[in-house]
């Protein structure tokens, strides 16, 4: 086997964004301190050394004019990549990205290709509050026009990023800070894996079956598969066999594999670091209860994710509304239990 | 630079094309829409008859489309506002399949999904949005397009004056001029948003002011006209081909119809639009043409028979295409 080469996820995105930049003079990033910084989470790290300040262009503070301006550039014939630093800022430049750059290939009947990726950091855990922390992603996959990607790990992140820059559409690009593997920050180990060197894609609306299991499916994204994992490890000690599926992009969405595990396992929890309502955990329940002719559950569908509050500051707060290892063995033992009720 | 002959005939053709398609569309999008063939007790029904939807028409913002687009060529971009039709007339959008979008049949420029405030022409380097200040950003975009392939287009962002009160005006003065980006801003000012007065929304009694605080120049042209505003815009289209950066310009200009059609107008008296009628620049530029002898009744009648002919004929092929089907509707999301 050869020698593997790791990689943060941060180095996964930064090397996807310099092969792509390498091969297709059109691509360009801009944001605010993705310059000398590399991007606060490092995304566009050491990319400025390369390609310099015309194609890594730091931008002010205005980010309803950069986003606008990749939209304006992508009609042109460019194909930008912008960086908005945390999802939290979207309040100020939403109609660019929602009114313009969704819409525009919609109302123009095609005529026009929006080829932008707005790459954005996601997540909490680390005491940063109510505007910084949210993920956010279920907003952008409610509205139509922009795919919607969540990369859990280094290998995906760059495949990921090289298919979202190839694509002719507006794609929002998630990442979570507590994966990128950042000198500064906690992250989950398992995010640093092997990267390959060359340019690779990694197809969007695929779901990973990251852990195979017959008792329990997990259905997750991001930061949660490396909990839902943990979990899982939990739960093996106790005779629970958990599947758990990284969902990977939310638009396009892969419910086929969803239905196929949870056809399995008859048994549904689905984990979120977005809010609990109206979003992503209610849609994948949906496609559930949509497809109970093809599929019958031993247990109701549970849900694990941010309740309705904002992300709170104080640690024990945090704690209690982001779906933690605990929570989620907690709630497989409980579905797992229903069936046994059931039986008796 | 002052416009030659034949820009000043091009100039007056294309303001008279405007206002004849205006003045058209202003009738057909009362068809339907009037008692008794409504909803009893309604005095206007928005949705109905062959163009539905709110309707923002441009009689008497000719001068400023014209004065600007005359010295624009195929590689330039152009991105208007909510009432966009002048600018996309100016910029050589085909009347047939933007009048088609208009009537939101399949072909249109959009195949009817866009309608008239969201008309595409990427062959003309034409598009334009229904939010207020909305453009500033894309201009910047396809300016820095421009500027990145070393190529010597520019981009032009129009918008009224109300929008020079969003932050996006703000944010992309400061952009462009940061980065020196090939782009025109073209405030339209037609002194009303909607029902609020400039006056009362702005705190500065020129926009063109304005520019200063972005270090780049602010030119204000006080008469609706179009030789005004091609001699005001030639200097500072020079300069962004020339990687001088942006210039902001604003146009003192009159709207004669309401904000939507079906606007009261209980915010302006007719009287002052009669006024305004009076200074007409489609009047000013035909004198202009005449003193110089380059128009004469004969001329002028043969090329408003041509024009009307131009224009009935676009509104027949909107009339007699097809609307899209059901299906379409979830086509082009995606490409």
């Amino acid at each position: 086997m050869e020698k593997e080469r790791k990689l943060t996820m941060a180095q996964a995105i930064a090397e996807g964004i310099g092969q792509e930049m390498e091969r297709d003079p059109t691509v360009f990033a801009m944001g605010e301190d993705i310059g000398v910084y590399g991007g606060i989470f490092s995304a566009t790290s050491g990319l400025l050394q390369r390609f310099g300040p015309e194609r890594i262009r730091d931008t002010p503070i205005s980010e309803s004019a950069f986003i606008g301006a990749a939209s304006g550039a992508a009609a042109a014939g460019m194909r930008p990549i912008a960086e908005l630093m945390f999802v939290d800022f979207f309040g100020v430049c939403m109609d660019q990205i929602y009114n313009q750059l969704a819409k525009n290939a919609y109302m123009s009947g095609g005529a026009v290709k929006q080829p932008v990726v707005v790459m954005t950091a996601i997540g909490g855990g680390y005491g940063d509050a109510g505007q910084h922390s949210q993920c956010l992603y279920g907003t952008f996959a409610h509205l139509p026009g922009m795919k919607v990607v969540v990369p859990s790990n280094a290998y995906d992140a760059k495949g990921l990023m090289v298919e979202a820059i190839r694509d002719d559409n507006p794609v929002v690009y998630f990442f979570h800070k507590g994966l990128m593997g950042l000198p500064w920050m906690q992250y989950q180990e398992g995010a640093t894996v092997h990267v390959p060197e060359e340019s690779y894609t990694v197809p969007f609306g695929e779901a990973a079956v990251v852990r195979e299991g017959r008792h329990v499916t997990i259905v997750t994204l991001g930061q949660m598969v490396h909990k839902a994992l943990a979990a899982a490890k939990a739960l093996h000690a106790q005779g629970i066999e958990a599947e758990v599926i990284d969902l990977r992009t939310l638009v396009p969405l892969d419910t086929a594999t969803v239905l196929d595990s949870v056809g399995k396992t008859g048994r549904l929890l689905v984990v979120d670091e977005d809010y609990l309502q109206f979003g992503l955990s209610g849609e994948i329940a949906a496609c559930v209860a949509e497809h109970l002719d093809q599929v019958s559950l031993k247990a109701p569908v549970r849900r694990l994710a941010v309740p309705g509050v904002p992300i709170p500051y104080s640690r024990p707060l945090e704690e209690a509304v982001i779906p933690s290892v605990n929570r989620i063995v907690d709630v497989c033992r409980e579905l797992t239990d229903a069936k046994l009720k059931v039986a008796a | 630079m002052r416009p030659t002959a034949e820009r000043l005939l091009w100039m007056y053709e294309t303001m008279v094309i405007i206002r004849h398609y205006e003045e058209t569309l202003a009738q057909v999008y009362l068809e339907g829409k009037l008692p008794p063939k409504i909803q009893k007790g309604l005095a206007f029904d928005i949705a109905s008859g062959p163009v539905p939807g709110e309707m923002h028409l441009a009689a008497g913002q000719e001068a400023v489309a014209v004065g600007v687009c005359a010295q624009l060529t195929g590689s330039d971009t152009v991105i208007g506002t909510h009432r966009p039709h002048h600018f996309a007339i100016a910029k050589g959008v085909p009347l047939d399949r933007m009048t088609a979008e208009i009537f939101g049949k399949v072909t249109g420029l959009g195949h009817g999904k866009g309608g008239h405030m969201h008309l595409f022409d990427p062959e003309r380097r034409f598009s334009c949005s229904g939010i207020v200040g909305a453009g500033l950003p894309a201009a910047c975009g396809a300016a820095l397009a421009a500027k990145l392939t070393g190529s010597r287009a520019v981009a032009v962002a129009f918008f009224g004056e109300g929008a020079a009160n969003q932050g996006t005006f703000h944010e992309s003065l400061n952009l462009a001029s940061l980065w020196k980006l090939p782009v025109l801003f073209i405030c339209e000012d037609n002194s009303w948003a909607i029902s609020v007065a400039k006056d009362k929304a702005t705190a500065v009694a020129s926009n063109a002011r304005r520019a200063s605080a972005y270090g780049i120049d602010g030119i204000s042209v006080k008469e609706n006209d179009a030789v005004a505003v091609f001699e005001a815009c030639s200097g500072a289209l020079k300069k962004a081909r020339e990687g001088g950066g942006p210039t902001l310009i604003e146009v003192k200009t009159d709207r004669y119809f309401g904000h939507f059609q079906g606007d009261a107008e209980v915010y302006r008296s007719k009287a002052d639009v009669a006024e305004m009628r009076k200074r007409d620049p489609i009047l000013v530029l035909a004198t202009t043409l005449r003193r110089r002898n380059l128009l004469d009744d004969a001329q002028d009648r043969a090329l408003r028979e041509h024009i009307e002919h131009r224009v009935a004929t676009a509104f027949r092929f909107a009339r007699a295409s097809a609307y899209p089907s059901a299906d379409d509707a979830t086509q082009h999301v995606f490409h």
